[in-house]
């Protein structure tokens, strides 16, 4: 797990307008999410290890199965999930140990905007940042193991922000619990691992379908699970976030 | 659960019925009426005339499942409801006790279970809903018991784990969607599936007895719990005000 301590650039503090008027809750997750991005960018160090984590998870998997017993298509929706939920989590524990250095969090919740707003922005970001080892991770299996992905890479592309959505909004705010416990990066992949299984079971039984050539009408209900995951949990997590940061 | 003090006078050592030892009678009287069932479910119940002895494990299994699931989790998923709202320490302290229980309970599902299933499904896991909806709640018992052994902070432990108790209650539906989901579109090979027969009326009365020994058992163990909870909080009180 990389450790990483950065000093804030001085400029990236998120300051408000001359005009001294705090931003909205909107604006003001937008500046959070900037600040993330901006320090994710200028070290690249979590993208890189879950990159790297990523690609070589995708061929330990190949290894790990009998090509002439199992069909490539069948294997591939399973390594898929696997790859983006377990590097989901190394890019969420990073999210809020950042803040961790210089005690930056205090200064965060000291700013003039809504804890939810410092949510959504810290969400922002980890989906962001999952979305970027999707984009890498999903060619990579269509090479390694040979899945032609023609014509349903928009819909798979489709599920896999829903499905990474879902993943993002849970462990967004139990990174933000975990970070102050003594078992810090052991406990968020217990905790969150637990609230994946509907949305990596959605999601896995979805792009199985797509895969296989199937409507996508045949997967409609498992994708109604997945909304239904991701409208109920950002909700909760929004308003649960306060909580987790009071002092 | 009317014997904590008011806050601010715990230092001083106001004597709650139960200091000093005695007999907790509740879980006493939990502990004879579950030997009781026992004792009726194994010599004074007809034997099952197709599973045979195997059924008797009914009595247990069934009966923990509905206090693991219906007492226990649901106690945990409104207390910490309740303690965001009210933040009262005492709802805190059952939350926990009723976590702590319910795993308990949860276990005692999840060992019979097999074991029962090994000899009338012929294997001693299946994936079948109830059974990974089960071990998934366990799962969330779990953490949500190692979450609160990681916060040192007393206030901080009771609002993560409030939160993380209401979450997995908002879970648990999704859990079952899912699972039954799965389940449905992948059957299982289940040589046999327990369909639910009309009992005799001689099972029936051992199976209402099992249920209302457990649960007995539970009030008897989440009252033992919930003392001990706000023991500890007593003596740290007092550490902390010297």
């Amino acid at each position: 797990m990389p450790d990483i301590t950065v000093a804030l650039p001085a400029p990236l503090v998120p300051r408000p307008a001359p005009a001294a008027t705090p931003p909205g809750t909107l604006r003001a997750a937008w500046l959070v999410a900037r600040k993330d991005l901006a320090i994710e960018f200028r070290t690249r160090t979590a993208f890189f290890s879950a990159m790297v984590f990523a690609l070589l998870g995708i061929t330990i998997f190949y290894f790990a199965w009998d090509a002439t017993a199992v069909a490539a298509i069948d294997l591939a929706p399973g390594v898929l999930w696997v790859i983006f939920t377990f590097s989901g989590l190394l890019g969420l524990q990073r999210s809020f140990g950042v803040e961790q250095a210089d005690r930056a969090m205090d200064a965060l919740l000291a700013a003039p905007v809504d804890r939810e707003a410092i949510y959504l922005g810290k969400a922002l970001a980890n989906l962001l940042f999952v979305v970027g080892v999707q984009v890498i991770a999903l060619p990579a299996v269509a090479l390694f193991y040979n899945v032609p992905l023609g014509d349903v890479w928009l819909p798979l592309a489709g599920i896999a922000l829903l499905a990474a959505f879902g993943i993002v909004v849970v462990g967004t705010l139990f990174s933000a619990m975990a970070v102050n416990t003594r078992l810090a990066e052991l406990l968020l992949p217990m905790l969150s691992l637990p609230f994946f299984l509907p949305v990596v079971m959605s999601a896995a039984q979805t792009t199985a379908r797509l895969l296989a050539g199937r409507p996508v009408a045949e997967a409609w209900p498992w994708l109604r699970i997945l909304l239904a995951f991701d409208l109920v949990f950002i909700v909760a997590c929004t308003l649960a976030f306060p909580y987790t940061v009071e002092e | 659960m009317t014997d904590a003090a008011p806050e601010g006078v715990r230092s001083t050592p106001h004597g709650p019925s139960y200091q000093g030892g005695g007999v907790d009678l509740l879980l006493l009287s939990g502990f004879l009426a579950v030997a009781a069932v026992y004792v009726r479910a194994i010599a004074f119940t007809p034997v099952e005339a197709v599973q045979g002895p195997a059924q008797k494990i009914l009595y247990v299994h069934a009966t923990s499942a509905f206090v693991a699931l219906y007492l226990a989790f649901a106690l945990l998923a409104v207390c910490s409801g309740l303690y965001l709202w009210l933040r009262d320490e005492k709802l805190d302290r059952v939350a926990e006790s009723a976590a702590e229980v319910g795993l308990a309970f949860t276990t005692v599902v999840l060992i019979t279970g097999p074991l029962w299933g090994k000899p009338i499904w012929g294997t001693w896991w299946t994936w079948d809903a109830r059974l990974t909806a089960t071990l998934f709640l366990w799962f969330l018992i779990l953490g949500y018991l190692l979450l609160r052994g990681a916060v040192e902070e007393r206030a901080m432990r009771a609002r993560y784990s409030a939160v993380l108790g209401l979450l997995a209650a908002i879970l648990v539906p999704f859990i079952h969607l899912s699972v039954y989901l799965f389940r449905t579109l992948h059957p299982m090979p289940i040589v046999l599936k327990p369909s639910a027969p009309s009992m005799p009326t001689e099972m029936q009365a051992t199976f209402f007895a099992g249920f209302f020994a457990f649960a007995l058992l539970f009030a008897g163990l989440l009252r033992a719990r919930y003392r001990l909870a706000t023991l500890r909080d007593q003596v740290l009180d007092l550490e902390e005000s010297h």
